[in-house]
């Protein structure tokens, strides 16, 4: 098997704030393999935005990071801006939740997508233009030269979406980061949006490293799933066989208190009680211990580390038997 | 399914317009076209479609927060849509609202006590101190939270809190109807099953009557038992939740519940129909005759020409020429 071409090794990320350091990010390991598409799923505040950044250079300002994140071989960490726009944009590109606040709204779609052509290639405006209706037609915009001469507000949420992905891979990076790219979206429009991704993958054989809230989402499109809590990656597995059998208790607590759209309706949903900690104050150990039903003595003092319990499975938990006490009431 | 004899809230034909901006001049942009339902005493209905589908609108038509273009809407044996002034207000007791997002609802300089007082000491002014302390209490306790929460104002609580503190501040003065404009979109996966469960534990206890908004069919199915589906502002088709989500009869019922993402991936790989394609076109460009057809996997030339009315078909009233012709399974 080939390297992975992105490598994060002993990830941490924290902020000083007037609340004491908050940590967002803390000890994360993971790879991104050629052509993957990888789920990350977190609440918010687990951190999974702050990852993404992160490898792009993005952090904010007095962000400071620990650890090695690696792009084939190349350490991105520490990477003045010029060094790093060899590889952001170009090798790897990122959509953002909300399009209309990452479209400039002063400029028409033509010229926001044909700078990102000159920047990465050197080309004609003419050479751009051609290649911006291309990437117009393989997001499935039509009209493409009458879109292009739009300003942002003109379009739907859809297209705008579709527009920023078409941006995202116009250099044909090897890895895409999508942050919630489908949150903001209707439902109906979100489905097509996660088929594109799916289409496109399929096409180019970009990696997708796609971050969401919405388990639904991974279960949709997703090869291999990390589940992150409070700063850490608590699970991570092929996704049938972390939706089958999940090692994590907070794993099964996200799973098991969705309502189902295809499933008739308990009179209970499975709840995990309390809410997430303070990132500014987390426990000595796991930090999923104070809501976990599953609790040891240790899991207040010692945080457990990820390790593998089976090939590609991995978890960082105490609790060594079977899960399933966490139930929802059926009617 | 509760009888229609026992409606307490008869809506007929409401019609709201918004004057909008358009091309240097204004225009009128019908949100909400000719919707009429019932909500029984005791019963949720749910309120699904798109944004840009009315269902906002109809909640804020109903709240007096818009005024309506036409329609009756009977509640307590008077028209909700005509009251004013004293009237009005005293109706206000009967209809409360649980807003999406609950850190934004609650006035950040009171504290969580006085906020929860407050419509008591509008609209049970007869209360002593000691009584109105009491009814606080025992609300604050029914939604999961203590007494030493009384004194803490609304920054101070997570978004989970802070809604249970929503619903208590709506449930305080015993109203009989409810409307929850998305209560649960605000809130994270792990919090949003102890509010979902919650409110429907109360709306049991209480024998409420909720008018449950939201985009999200999976709670919708959850907690509802029937369920109005609208688009451009006008009602689809309306039936029981178990009906509606394993037969569901109108086309766009249909694609809506396909387009719902299901967590289990061997469920969600097994459904390989594509989504429905384009998005709901604004309200001031409405298709003529249905005005789902320009979407339509099954429109016909007739879908341009004829409004289709609402009618019954199997255990739905769906408004589509062609719902006959929609299948059973999905």
């Amino acid at each position: 098997m080939t390297a992975a071409p992105l490598q994060i090794r002993g990830l941490s990320i924290g902020y000083p704030s007037d609340h004491g350091r908050i940590q967002a990010v803390r000890d994360i390991d993971l790879d991104v393999a050629a052509g993957e598409f990888l789920g990350i799923v977190g609440e918010s505040g687990s951190g999974k935005t702050q990852l993404l950044l992160a490898v792009l250079g993005l952090s904010a300002p007095r962000a400071e990071l620990r650890g090695s994140i690696r792009y084939r071989g190349q350490e991105l960490l520490g990477l003045d801006s010029a060094a790093l726009n060899q590889v952001r944009g170009n090798r790897i590109s990122m959509v953002f939740q909300d399009p209309m606040t990452a479209l400039n709204p002063y400029l028409r779609i033509g010229r926001q997508i044909t700078e990102v052509v000159r920047v990465h290639r050197r080309s004609t405006w003419r050479d751009a233009e051609r290649r911006a209706l291309d990437m117009l037609e393989s997001v499935h915009i039509p009209e493409g030269p009458r879109r292009l001469r739009q300003y942002p507000h003109e379009l739907s949420g859809g297209m705008r979406q579709r527009v920023m992905i078409a941006m995202a891979l116009i250099a044909e990076p090897e890895i895409l980061l999508a942050d919630e790219p489908s949150t903001a979206l209707d439902v109906t429009v979100q489905a097509q949006i996660l088929k594109l991704f799916q289409e496109l993958r399929a096409r180019t054989g970009t990696a997708i490293v796609l971050v969401t809230h919405d388990l639904g989402v991974i279960a949709e499109v997703a090869d291999r799933v990390a589940v992150m809590y409070a700063g850490r990656i608590m699970e991570q597995a092929p996704v049938h066989e972390l939706f089958a059998h999940p090692r994590h208790p907070y794993t099964e607590a996200l799973q098991q208190s969705i309502p189902r759209i295809d499933a008739p309706r308990p009179l209970h949903l499975a709840s995990i009680g309390g809410v997430p900690p303070n990132p500014a104050a987390l426990p000595a150990g796991c930090a999923f211990a104070p809501r976990c039903i599953y609790r040891l003595p240790i899991c207040d003092a010692v945080a457990p580390p990820l390790i593998q319990s089976s090939p590609g499975h991995w978890k960082a938990c105490h609790h060594d038997g079977p899960l399933g006490r966490l139930r929802g009431e059926a009617a | 399914m509760p009888p229609q004899s026992a409606a307490l809230l008869a809506v007929r034909e409401l019609s709201v317009t918004y004057r909008v901006a358009y091309r240097g001049g204004h225009t009128l942009l019908r949100a909400v076209n000719g919707v009429s339902f019932e909500l029984a005493r005791g019963e949720t209905l749910g309120l699904v479609g798109e944004s840009g589908s009315g269902k906002s609108t109809i909640a804020r038509a109903l709240l007096r927060l818009v005024p309506a273009e036409s329609g009756v809407a009977m509640f307590h044996g008077s028209n909700l849509l005509e009251l004013t002034g004293s009237r009005l207000q005293a109706m206000r007791r009967h209809l409360q609202l649980i807003f999406q997002d609950p850190l934004a609802s609650l006035d950040p300089r009171m504290n969580i006590g006085d906020i929860l007082g407050e419509p008591l000491r509008v609209f049970e002014p007869q209360l002593s101190g000691e009584q109105r302390r009491q009814r606080v209490l025992a609300m604050t306790r029914a939604v999961g939270l203590g007494a030493e929460h009384l004194h803490r104002f609304a920054h101070e609580f997570s978004g989970g809190q802070a809604q249970r503190i929503g619903i208590a501040r709506a449930l305080i003065i015993e109203p009989e109807l409810i409307v929850c404009d998305e209560p649960l979109s605000a809130l994270d996966v792990s919090i949003k099953s102890q509010i979902s469960n919650l409110l429907k534990d109360l709306q049991r206890q209480l024998q409420l009557s909720l008018l449950f908004i939201s985009h999200d069919l999976a709670a919708v199915r959850f907690s509802c038992d029937r369920v109005l589906v609208l688009y451009l502002g006008r009602v689809m088709e309306i039936a029981g939740c178990d009906a509606l989500f394993s037969a569901g009869r109108h086309p766009y019922t249909r694609a809506l519940i396909r387009a719902a993402p299901i967590p289990d991936p061997v469920a969600a790989r097994a459904r390989r129909s594509a989504p429905l394609e384009g998005e709901i076109p604004s309200p001031l460009f409405a298709p003529s005759g249905c005005v789902f057809r320009t979407r339509c996997p099954m429109a016909i030339d007739r879908c341009a020409r004829e409004i289709p009315l609402l009618r019954q078909v199997g255990d739905s009233q769906v408004a589509c020429h062609r719902a006959e012709e929609v299948g059973d399974g999905l």
